[in-house]
């Protein structure tokens, strides 16, 4: 019997719920942390973020009207299914960060369980972020958080499933739309991740994703007109300054690199960031 | 050369030799060689390949929103829609007064002296659609009367559509009448006959309605109603501009091309512009003689404007809903 040939993998984007190459047809080598060869993946242009936008932006209405409980139920779904893929995950893990299959394993199984925290925030964040205020007046008054749009993720450079899972995780469970860049040296975590969110319930182009370089890709999505907010997690100081200037020309919310450990109870920050506040005064008995 | 489309003299039938009797046309129309379908498709498709970028690309894109007819036909319209859509129509891009102003803006029947008004002073003209739009299926003289109300209350332009029920039962003397009265009805107004190439089944089919539109006086042949899925496609319109081609170089008349419903992204747009200087030449780049019936359209072609005047990517908030 002959040698079996190895099935060679190229890490493709996902945009609008396909796995597109690049449309530039580029692609870099991304190797495990002793430097060996592990998978092509596609290095994303400024037209494939320019389409993941599109796609975002298409996605957007109908996610955001979904029902909170709805969404919640939704991303407990996407959670189900990571769990059925936890060996790939920890390997994938174990290549990129270098770390024992413990960290590893330790490192999947909190990503599942953030996602699932997150997943149970969506019902629930509008009664702690929203509030029901006082006025001078025969009026009610209530503060709503309603999602802001199109948000742009550059994932943390450091942490290549847990990092991406605590900054995706409350974008969606906001209601708000993703086009994420991954970590440039270890995206395939992120791409095995859209291969689980592809399966699963979330609309199409509600999260799309880019790999290849956030210095190429990002200025383009912080001056985009139709992002409506930016994370800067994965961006080191140089490019943050750069992208909070671009993000500046259309007022973007801007969240800039917050050197967090992922590890850490993450709490309501980055909930209640991709909001918007919506306040309305109701009058009574009219 | 100077180009203007011409009144259609109405012997332009004469000239070839074409008599309007249901035989003659007949005759003449199943004569006209057969559409290569495959060759069509084919010729489209590598056309679309073209790259056009930045300066020329800018050109296009200003060509493009001049050659725009701004559409609006739902039965939801109202006085106040036609008023915003005018507003646009004179001035596309209220942040950038560089933006051209379109065409003309189309409206139904009733909503003509609306949009007249609202257009007052603007080289904007009004379209009209006419004659029992979007079927087509009422007698003569309502479609006549629908035509001359549309002329009186101030249309520069009437859409016209032919009745497909005919035109595939054989009856080309039928249609070719309608079009010669409505024509007539239309006075100095530019008449557009839509074919409704989506009903018409073939190739060969849109190739003899074009010729038998063209040879009842047309001033221009549209694609579609819009309220047709397929509306207008790169194939369609090739058949159509060979056709206006071929019946220039037969009499000398020039005849303008309209595609309409479907066109949704500027780089379509920019695909059928590349399609007629390939295949009538740049004298059909005006908007003059080639318009795009669309409502959509135009939001795309701002923002790819914004894009190359910012150098960012600009979004769907930048522009009007509709």
């Amino acid at each position: 019997m002959s040698e079996r040939i190895d099935v060679r993998r190229t890490a493709k984007l996902f945009i609008a719920g396909a796995f597109p190459r690049s449309e530039s047809g580029r692609t870099y080598e991304v190797n495990d942390h002793l430097g060996a060869f592990v998978a092509n993946a596609a290095l994303a242009s400024r037209k494939d973020a320019r389409d993941a936008v599109v796609a975002a932006r298409a996605a957007f209405p109908k996610w955001s009207a979904a029902t909170a409980y709805n969404r919640g139920q939704v991303l407990y779904r996407v959670a189900e299914l990571l769990e059925g893929r936890v060996e790939q995950f920890v390997s994938e893990v174990r290549a990129a960060e270098g770390v024992t299959a413990k960290r590893a394993t330790a490192q999947v199984t909190a990503a599942i369980d953030r996602w699932v925290w997150y997943a149970g925030w969506a019902d629930k964040y509008a009664q702690v972020v929203g509030s029901s205020n006082p006025v001078a007046g025969p009026y009610f008054n209530f503060s709503v958080p309603e999602p802001t749009g199109v948000v742009a993720i550059l994932a943390p450079q450091e942490s290549s499933l847990l990092g991406l899972v605590s900054t995706l995780a409350p974008v969606l469970a906001s209601g708000n739309a993703a086009v994420v860049v991954a970590a440039r040296l270890m995206p395939l975590p992120a791409v095995s991740l859209t291969e689980v969110l592809a399966t699963s319930d979330v609309p199409a182009g509600v999260v799309n994703l880019l790999t290849g370089s956030a210095d190429e890709i990002g200025p383009w999505l912080a001056s985009h007109a139709a992002v409506n907010a930016i994370d800067l997690a994965g961006a080191d100081e140089d490019l943050a300054i750069i992208l909070e200037r671009e993000a500046a020309g259309t007022l973007k919310r801007v969240l800039r690199p917050t050197r967090e450990d992922w590890k850490t109870d993450p709490g309501l920050q980055r909930l209640s960031q991709w909001v918007e506040i919506k306040t309305v005064w109701h009058p009574i008995g009219g | 050369m100077q180009v203007t489309p011409s009144l259609a003299p109405p012997d332009s039938a004469a000239l070839l030799g074409v008599g309007s009797s249901q035989t003659d046309l007949r005759r003449f129309l199943h004569s006209l060689p057969g559409v290569d379908q495959v060759g069509a498709e084919a010729r489209v498709a590598a056309l679309g390949t073209r790259s056009i970028k930045t300066t020329a690309k800018a050109y296009a894109i200003d060509l493009a929103i001049r050659m725009v007819d701004l559409t609006t036909l739902e039965g939801s319209d109202t006085p106040g829609k036609v008023a915003a859509l005018c507003a646009k129509a004179r001035r596309p891009d209220p942040t950038d007064n560089s933006a051209p102003s379109v065409a003309a803006v189309c409206v139904y029947n009733d909503l003509v002296g609306i949009a007249r008004q609202h257009l007052a002073g603007s080289e904007v003209r009004v379209a009209a659609v006419a004659t029992a739009f979007p079927s087509g299926r009422a007698s003569r003289s309502v479609r006549l009367l629908d035509t001359s109300e549309a002329v009186a209350a101030g249309a520069d332009e009437i859409d016209m559509v032919i009745d497909r029920g005919a035109f595939l039962s054989g009856a080309y003397s039928k249609v070719f009448d309608d079009v010669v009265a409505v024509k007539a009805a239309c006075g100095t107004a530019h008449l557009k006959v839509i074919l409704e190439t989506g009903e018409l089944q073939t190739y060969d089919n849109v190739r003899r309605a074009s010729w038998l539109a063209m040879l009842a006086g047309a001033d221009f042949i549209k694609t579609s109603t819009g309220k047709i899925a397929p509306a207008a496609t790169l194939p369609v319109t090739l058949v159509m501009l060979e056709a206006v081609r071929d019946f220039r170089a037969a009499t000398g008349r020039i005849i303008g091309v309209k595609p309409a419903g479907g066109i949704r992204t500027t780089k379509d747009a920019i695909k059928y512009l590349v399609l007629v200087n390939e295949t009538v030449g740049d004298d059909w780049l005006t908007p003059a003689l080639f318009r795009f019936g669309a409502s959509s359209l135009l939001n795309d072609l701002l923002l790819q404007r914004q894009k190359l005047s910012t150098g960012h990517y600009s979004g769907p908030d930048y522009v009007t809903l509709d």
